[in-house]
């Protein structure tokens, strides 16, 4: 079968100003994360996530971040820590696939340092998160740094025999690293 | 010539034996363990004792190679003198080299060594899968050559003083020396 050939024009409407950044570059970002067992720091990582994230690198008080991170694709440092995770006294990723962060305030506190004040989902608990992050101007893009601390207990991450935060750490530092363009 | 090893000597000579045969049940015992607080706890508790085998092996060495060991008995055979030293000799490699792959081992699995839970050892490898189950082989195997070897050496020294009933075992044990 053939079709005739259709031109297609791709128009991109924006309501976004000329220098909003709003499109995520993937393969430039990360969410990782590291947990103390024994008093061992071990390194994790979130291998899947969305953000929409909106800002204007002039008036970045005027952003705005939706962070959605999918729970089963998480690796926290070993295989048998991995096949755990999804279990009810974990994530309950059955009942709770998505972990979100949903910003409701930036605010600026130094040069380029900004304070992302927001809420923070995890299996079914919604916390008020404060998240200190930099942001540069790199090619093009806008790169966000940060590194904010989350107490896994008030989240009833880890329960039961996990309780003990002797062995597991209640805090978990949490890093995010996002680059952020313009629509392509 | 010394009849028998210094104090030192045999302070960590037994100490070290001590450890061994702590860390080593446990590590056969720990590693098929469902995944669980107390499973990380055996673990760390394993990786410590290990640690602290490898330092006191050093100073063992140290000793060793300050000090010279009591001399084997006249009526031993050449090739008895030569098994006794090449066990001994491969035992104190042993006790250097097992932790040093235990080390490895960890760090290579993704797992920083921090002794007593305090002191952080530094990782000399990244993280990379199949080293870090090429190294989980090579340390079981080293394991179970010092199991023979820690059998052939007990061994040894019970035959020596039941059967040829020499002071060999008082070397280490002076509280068995005969009176005289």
């Amino acid at each position: 079968m053939k079709y005739g050939l259709l031109p297609v024009l791709l128009l991109c409407f924006s309501s976004a100003t000329a220098e909003e950044f709003n499109t995520l570059r993937t393969q430039q970002s990360s969410v990782t994360f590291v947990s103390k067992q024994m008093g061992v720091p071990v390194a994790g990582s979130f291998n899947k996530f969305s953000a929409d994230i909106a800002v204007n690198p002039a008036k970045p008080e005027t952003g705005s971040a939706r962070i959605s991170i999918d729970l089963n694709n998480m690796d926290a440092g070993s295989a048998e820590a991995n096949d755990e995770l999804g279990s009810r006294s974990w994530f309950d990723t059955r009942q709770h696939p998505v972990a979100r962060f949903v910003s409701s305030h930036v605010t600026r506190t130094g040069d380029d340092r900004y304070e992302a004040l927001g809420n923070m989902t995890i299996k079914g608990k919604t916390l008020s998160v404060k998240a200190p992050f930099t942001l540069k101007r790199v090619a093009g893009t806008v790169v966000i740094d940060g590194v904010f601390p989350i107490k896994r207990l008030d989240y009833g991450i880890g329960t039961g025999i996990w309780a003990d935060t002797s062995v597991v750490a209640d805090e978990v530092k949490i890093t995010f690293h996002f680059t952020v363009g313009k629509p392509r | 010539m010394a009849e028998r090893y210094t104090r030192t000597a045999i302070l960590l000579h037994w100490l070290i034996a001590l450890l061994i045969f702590t860390a080593f049940p446990l590590g056969i015992y720990m590693h098929d363990l469902p995944f669980s607080p107390d499973k990380l706890k055996l673990y760390s508790w394993h990786k410590w004792i290990g640690v602290s085998i490898f330092l006191l092996a050093i100073v063992r060495l140290t000793w060793r190679a300050t000090h010279r060991p009591p001399a084997l008995p006249e009526a031993m055979a050449g090739w008895e003198k030569f098994a006794a030293r090449a066990v001994h000799f491969s035992l104190y490699a042993l006790i250097i080299i097992i932790p040093l792959s235990g080390w490895l081992m960890s760090s290579a699995k993704g797992f920083q060594t921090v002794w007593l839970g305090v002191l952080p050892l530094p990782d000399l490898l990244s993280k990379n899968k199949e080293l870090g189950d090429l190294l989980k082989e090579i340390h079981e195997v080293l394991n179970f050559l010092m199991l023979g070897l820690v059998l052939a050496h007990i061994g040894a020294a019970l035959k020596h003083h039941f059967i040829q009933r020499d002071s060999i075992l008082s070397r280490m044990l002076p509280m068995l020396r005969k009176k005289s």
